[in-house]
C-alpha cells in the first residue's frame, strides 16, 4: 500500500473538516443539522468562479503565481466568494430559518433546510447546468517528497490555508468575547440570554463563519477536483460524520473528525476501490453513534 | 378518449404508489415524529429485493429466483422493515437529528450498492424483465393499465385501512402519547424506544412494498429512480397533505404528483429539447420553495394535525436564535 493515501487523505480531510466546522457550529448554537450546508460549498465555489471569470474579462489573462496553478484573481475571487456565501447564509436565515426556529420545533428547521438545499442545488443546475467546470485546466506536476509520496504546489498551499483558517477560528472562538458568547449560547441559551448576550449577533457570526469556511472548502474542491452543482451535496454525509465523530460543538473535534474520515476514505480508495468511498463515512458514523455518541471531544449534554 | 383513460389510469397508478410511500412516512413522521430523510433508500431496498426474488434466472448476476410476485412483495416488506428496524435501533436513543443524518446515510449507501454491486443489482443499468402482474394483458394497454391500477388501488386501500386501524388502536395511541408528551407516556410504563423502533420498521416495510409494486408495475428498475429527489417529493406530498392524517397523505400525494406531472408536461411543451434538463431543475426549485413556504405559512397542511412536540432522546431542546423561553 503506497503512502500516497496520507496526502490524499489530508486534503480530503481538510475539505471535510472545514465544512464540518460550519455543521458543528450550526448544530451546537442554532440547534439543528443544516442539510443546506453542503450547498453553501457549491454556491461559494460558483461565486468564486464567476468572480474569477469577471476579473479575467476585465484584466485579460493573469499569469499564475510561480509554482501554483492560480494567480491573484482566484485569491480575490475566494474572498468575494466567502463574503457572498456568508450573505447567502444570512439571507436564508432571515427568510427561512429564523422564522422556522420561532415555531419551536427543531425538526421543522431541519426539514426546511432540506427543502432549501434541494432548491439551492437545482438553482445552480439551472444557471450553470450540471456539466463540471474547472478553475484551471493546467496540469500540475506532482513533486516527489520521499517515501513514494507526491504532492503538488497547489496541494501544499491549500493545506497551509486550511491550517491557518482552523487556527484562526479556534482563536476566535476561545480567545475573544464573541467566541465566549458563542460557547455560552451553545451551553445554555436561556442563561446566555439572561446574562445579556446579544443572541442575534451570535447567530449572525455563526452563519458567517460556517458559510465562509464552506466557501473555502468548495473552492478547494474546485481547485483540486472539479466544480459541479452536486459537489456540496456529496460532501454532506462526510461532514455530518466528521462533526459527530469529533463531538458536536467542538471545532478541533470537527477538524480531527474530518481528517480521520478523509484518511479513512483515501485508505479505502486504495484498498477497496474508489466507488465505495462514500460508504466509509457511513460506517464511521454508525460506529460512533453506537459506541460513543458524544464523539471524541464532545461533552455530555446537560 | 381511450388514450385519455389509459393515461389517467397510468397517472393514478403512479400517484397511488407515491401515496403508499407517503402513508409509510406518515406513520413514521406524522404519527410518531421520526424524521426520515433517506426514504428513497428504503423504497429502493424494496424494489431490488422483490426484483431479485421474482426475476427469471440471469447468469450475469446473483439471484433471479423466479418466485411469484406476491412472495417478492412480502420479501421486500420483510427486508425493508428489517433495515428500518436496524436504523431505528441504532439511533432512536439519541437526539432526533441523528436519526435524520443516519437515514440520509442509508440512502447514500443503498445508492452506492445499487450502482456498484453489479453482481447483485446490475449496476447502473439496473434490472430488467421484472415480471408484471397480468403481463399477458400487455397487448391491450388499456386493460393492462386498468388491472394495474386496480391492484395498486387495492393495496393502497388495504394499507390505508390498516394504518387507520393502527392509529386508533392502543398501539397507535401509545405512539401519539409519546409524540405529545414523552415523559407522561414513559411514566405509564411505555418503552419509548421500543415503540418507536416498531413504528419506524412498519413505515419502512410499507415504503419497501411501494418500491416493489412500482418495480412490478414498470418492469424495470435502475439506481436513478431512487435519488434524493424521490425523498424530497414524498416529503412535499406529506407536508402538503398534512402530516398526521392518512387521508391527507393520499390527497397530498395525488395533488403534488398532478402538479409535478403537469408542470413537467408544460416544460416539455414550452422549452426546446436542449433546454429541458435546465427547465426540469427549475421545476425542483419551485417545489423546494413550495415546501419552505408551506412550512412557514401553513405547517398543518391541508388536512393535518401537526405533532405539537417532537422531543426524545436526550433533551432535544429547541431554544435557539430569537425563540427563547
Amino acid at each position: 500500500m503506497s503512502l500516497q493515501f496520507i496526502v490524499d487523505g489530508l486534503l480530503a480531510g481538510s475539505m471535510i473538516g472545514l465544512g464540518a466546522i460550519g455543521v458543528t457550529l450550526t448544530y451546537s448554537i442554532l440547534r439543528f443539522s443544516n442539510f443546506a450546508h453542503g450547498d453553501f460549498m457549491a454556491w461559494g465555489a460558483y461565486a468564486t468562479l464567476v468572480c474569477v471569470g469577471a476579473i479575467g474579462a476585465l484584466f485579460g489573462k493573469v499569469a499564475p503565481i510561480a509554482p501554483l496553478s492560480f494567480g491573484w484573481p482566484l485569491i480575490l475571487g475566494l474572498i468575494v466568494g466567502m463574503a457572498f456565501t456568508a450573505l447567502l447564509a444570512l439571507l436564508l436565515d432571515k427568510l427561512l430559518f429564523s422564522r422556522l426556529r420561532r415555531q419551536e420545533q427543531a425538526i421543522i428547521v431541519v426539514m426546511g433546510s432540506f427543502g432549501a438545499s434541494m432548491a439551492l442545488r437545482s438553482l445552480l443546475e439551472f444557471v450553470f447546468t450540471s456539466r463540471p467546470t474547472y478553475f484551471s485546466r493546467a496540469i500540475q506536476i506532482a513533486m516527489p517528497v520521499g517515501l513514494g509520496i507526491r504532492i503538488t504546489p497547489d496541494q501544499i498551499a491549500l493545506l497551509f490555508l486550511t491550517a491557518a483558517l482552523v487556527l484562526g477560528v479556534h482563536l476566535l472562538t476561545t480567545r475573544t468575547q464573541t467566541g465566549r458568547s458563542m460557547q455560552a449560547m451553545s451551553q445554555n441559551p436561556a442563561l446566555a440570554r439572561i446574562a445579556g448576550i446579544d443572541v442575534a449577533g451570535v447567530v449572525r457570526v455563526t452563519w458567517v463563519i460556517g458559510a465562509a469556511l464552506a466557501c473555502v472548502a468548495g473552492v478547494m474542491i474546485g481547485v483540486l477536483v472539479q466544480i459541479r452543482p452536486l459537489m456540496g451535496f456529496d460532501m454532506l454525509l462526510p461532514m455530518f460524520a466528521a462533526a459527530i465523530l469529533g463531538g458536536i460543538g467542538s471545532i478541533p473535534g470537527a477538524v480531527v473528525g474530518g481528517l480521520i474520515i478523509g484518511l479513512a476514505e483515501a485508505g479505502a480508495v486504495q484498498l477497496i476501490g474508489a466507488e465505495w468511498r462514500a460508504a466509509v463515512s457511513f460506517i464511521i458514523l454508525m460506529a460512533v453513534l453506537i459506541v460513543r455518541p458524544i464523539g471524541l471531544f464532545g461533552v455530555r449534554e446537560r | 378518449m381511450i388514450d385519455l383513460v389509459g393515461y389517467g389510469a397510468f397517472f393514478l397508478t403512479t400517484a397511488l404508489i407515491f401515496s403508499l410511500i407517503t402513508l409509510g412516512l406518515n406513520l413514521q413522521w406524522g404519527l410518531t415524529g421520526l424524521f426520515n430523510v433517506g426514504l428513497a433508500g428504503f423504497v429502493a431496498i424494496g424494489a431490488y429485493t422483490s426484483a431479485l426474488l421474482t426475476t427469471p434466472d440471469d447468469p450475469a448476476r446473483l439471484g433471479g429466483l423466479g418466485l411469484p410476485i406476491v412472495v417478492g412483495c412480502l420479501g421486500a416488506m420483510v427486508v425493508g422493515g428489517l433495515a428500518a428496524a436496524l436504523t431505528g435501533f441504532a439511533t432512536l436513543r439519541l437526539r432526533s437529528d441523528y436519526l435524520a443524518i443516519t437515514t440520509f446515510g442509508v440512502a447514500v449507501v443503498v445508492q452506492l450498492v445499487a450502482l456498484n454491486a453489479q453482481t447483485l443489482t446490475g449496476g447502473p443499468f439496473g434490472i430488467g424483465f421484472i415480471p408484471r402482474p397480468f403481463g399477458g394483458l400487455a397487448e391491450t394497454p388499456l386493460l393492462f393499465n386498468l388491472t394495474n391500477l386496480a391492484i395498486v388501488l387495492a393495496v393502497t386501500l388495504a394499507a390505508y385501512l390498516a394504518l387507520e386501524h393502527l392509529a386508533h388502536s392502543p398501539w397507535g395511541r401509545v405512539l401519539k402519547a409519546l409524540r405529545e408528551d414523552e415523559r407522561a407516556a414513559v411514566s405509564l410504563g411505555k418503552s419509548a424506544r421500543f415503540y418507536r423502533v416498531q413504528a419506524f420498521a412498519v413505515g419502512g416495510a410499507i415504503m419497501a412494498l411501494a418500491g416493489a409494486l412500482q418495480a412490478h408495475f414498470i418492469g424495470f428498475i435502475a439506481p436513478d429512480n431512487y435519488l434524493s429527489i424521490l425523498t424530497f417529493q414524498v416529503w412535499v406530498m406529506l407536508i402538503v397533505g398534512g402530516s398526521g392524517s392518512n387521508a391527507g397523505a393520499v390527497a397530498g400525494s395525488v395533488l403534488v404528483w398532478a402538479i409535478w406531472a403537469g408542470s413537467g408536461a408544460l416544460t416539455s411543451v414550452l422549452f426546446a429539447p436542449e433546454q429541458q434538463a435546465r427547465a426540469a431543475s427549475l421545476q425542483i426549485v419551485a417545489i423546494g420553495v413550495m415546501l419552505c413556504v408551506i412550512l412557514l405559512v401553513r405547517p398543518n397542511g391541508l388536512f393535518g394535525q401537526r405533532p405539537r412536540q417532537v422531543r426524545f432522546g436526550k433533551k432535544a431542546k429547541v431554544i435557539a436564535g430569537e425563540s427563547g423561553s
